[in-house]
């Protein structure tokens, strides 16, 4: 099976960021990168299918620049085989141009599955992968927290409110992965010198037109400073006092 | 004069909350352009008796699709029957709830029409030729005001951002047939698994309880079931090193990477508050933590805090949130 994974790098989320003075971006001075943490989950559910089955090789694609064959090295030191950077100076916000470029690459790769992260956890907009799908005109199931494949047909778990649907279709297909599946493994020594080795090609990315742009990036309103109402439950009648005369919830 | 269009979102024939809020936001919108509040609704034969409630909140025409195999959620009929709406009038913006369904659906909408779409806003106003919306990212950190150019606008509202209102629309009916055979689609929902569907999901209940590692065990978790119980309106959440033991499944997980909530009360039982958890459950209106360790992060956002033993305080406030419930 011929499984192409589509990943992005993005800051690690474990900081308190900052604003960039443009007012339109995060501050990335300091910052550390990595594999979105969905799209980390795909790339190890796509290699766990192809040395399960024996068969088959994992393909990994990145749009960025070029900081970006670092993070693609990385994919291929966990263990796929190839990888591809669509080039572009800086990634944009809309959905659609970026799925347009996955799918011009990925449209002539005899790809049997297509994965995706089921959002970048950045920009947090889950959407890329559905595009991509319809553009390719490939069937799509999103969100998959279970999947199987055999004989050309798939079957995947989506999480629902207070549930799960059970979904099949046929490849080829394009899926996107939720948390529970897999856990990323950590590159082995020999996987990292392996990786330097195998193939990584850097093509124009092929843009759709740009529609959706950052206006304004902002930190939330902080919250007030918490306070102690006591100790022990000798602290509960005040608690329960200050739930329903302050915050009104009792 | 160009019209809104929104997709109100059915289970099992039933209209969902989200479908209001959508509707609400729709109403909203189309109430700044001057225009008027058309509904999409699909599902098996019977779906269109929903028409009412949505005409309660402000649909002025409601299209009605209705066909066997739109019992469950169809993703591929749906996108296709919401991209032909938009295509057959004048609209200006088409809404969608940004739940698990409209998660899916949306953004195939958008790419069935060629066009782009805002997922999972928080709000949106018209800018002259655009929409401005905002939308958290960044797992919450970053507030992200977006500007989306071309008519008709794609967004989605993520869940209680918006809060449904009752406004009386025209409610004309219209049966429409599905622009592709439904039961051609690929992509098949075989079985919909629900869990106890008297459960409330974390996405919408207004109180959620929910327990740390302080609690020790899968056991221990009767504490924070028993809590939620009391409130009667409260579903129970948990951190990821919980889901992570395998003391609760991954879908109850609050946090970076599992669900992001914002209910009326978030009560943190034995949880010290890592930003991972944070990331989650910071833009709870209310915050209640307990916990042993006085120093932990989770006292530095917490509304109200209390210093203890959660074997000891949790069934104390238990039976006090019985009390107050009873004796109002």
């Amino acid at each position: 099976m011929k499984i192409a994974v589509c990943i992005k790098r993005v800051p690690e989320m474990d900081v308190a960021f900052k604003i960039a003075p443009s007012g339109t971006a995060i501050d990335e001075t300091g910052l550390k990168w990595d594999i979105s943490d969905f799209d980390g989950y795909a790339v190890e559910a796509a290699l766990q299918m192809t040395e399960k089955s024996g068969a088959g090789e994992v393909h990994v694609i990145c749009l960025g620049p070029d900081v970006v064959q670092e993070t693609l090295r990385k994919a291929l030191s966990m263990g796929c085989a190839r990888a591809v950077q669509l080039k572009v100076d800086k990634v944009p916000f809309d959905p659609f141009a970026i799925a347009t470029a996955l799918a011009a690459e990925l449209k002539d790769g005899g790809y049997d599955l297509v994965m995706f992260g089921k959002m970048s956890i950045d920009s947090a907009s889950g959407a890329v992968g559905l595009m991509v799908a319809d553009i390719l005109g490939v069937p799509m199931v999103q969100g998959c927290s279970k999947l199987e494949i055999a004989d050309g047909k798939g079957t995947a778990r989506r999480e629902i409110e207070g549930g799960g649907e059970i979904v099949s279709f046929p490849l080829p297909a394009a899926v996107s992965i939720d948390e529970g599946i897999a856990r990323p493994r950590y590159p082995s020594l020999k996987g990292i010198m392996s990786a330097k080795k195998k193939p990584l090609e850097t093509k124009p990315a092929q843009l759709g037109e740009i529609r959706l742009t950052v206006e304004k990036m902002e930190l939330p309103a902080g919250r007030a400073a918490g306070r102690i109402v006591g100790e022990g439950s000798a602290a509960v009648p005040e608690l329960v006092r200050l739930l329903k005369t302050e915050a009104k919830v009792l | 004069m160009p019209h809104v269009l929104v997709f109100a979102e059915t289970r099992g024939g039933e209209l969902r909350k989200v479908a209001f809020e959508a509707v609400t936001a729709a109403r909203q919108l189309a109430t700044q352009i001057g225009g008027d509040v058309h509904a999409v609704v699909a599902g098996a034969p019977g779906v269109g008796g929903n028409a009412t409630a949505l005409a309660e909140h402000g649909a002025d025409v409601v299209y009605v699709c209705e066909h066997g195999a739109l019992a469950n959620y169809n993703a591929e009929a749906c996108a296709a029957l919401v991209a032909e709406r938009a295509g057959a009038g004048d609209y200006r913006a088409v809404v969608f709830a940004a739940s698990a369904q409209g998660k899916d659906l949306a953004p195939r909408t958008a790419a069935r029409m060629r066009t782009t779409i805002a997922t999972d806003v928080t709000s949106f106003r018209v800018d002259g030729d655009a929409l401005v919306v905002t939308h958290p990212g960044y797992t919450g950190k970053v507030v992200q005001t977006l500007r989306l150019s071309g008519s008709p606008a794609l967004f989605s509202v993520r869940p209680g951002a918006v809060a449904a209102e009752k406004v009386q629309g025209a409610g004309r009916v219209e049966q429409v047939p599905p622009p592709v055979d439904p039961s051609a689609s690929r992509v098949v929902v075989t079985s919909v698994a629900l869990g106890d569907t008297k459960k409330l999901d974390l996405g919408e209940a207004p109180v959620i309880v929910s327990g740390g590692r302080g609690l020790r065990s899968a056991e221990n978790f009767k504490l924070v079931e028993d809590l939620a119980a009391a409130f009667g309106n409260a579903a129970v959440g948990a951190t990821r090193a919980v889901t992570d033991e395998g003391w609760r499944p991954h879908t109850d997980q609050i946090g970076q990477t599992g669900r992001l909530v914002s209910p009326d009360l978030y009560v943190a039982v034995g949880i010290s508050g890592a930003i991972q958890h944070l990331a989650g459950m910071r833009t709870s209106r209310w915050i209640v933590a307990i916990n042993k360790d006085k120093e932990a992060p989770i006292f530095k956002i917490a509304d109200f805090g209390i210093v203890g033993d959660v074997f000891e305080v949790v069934p104390a406030l238990t039976e006090a949130v019985k009390a107050a419930k009873q004796g109002g």
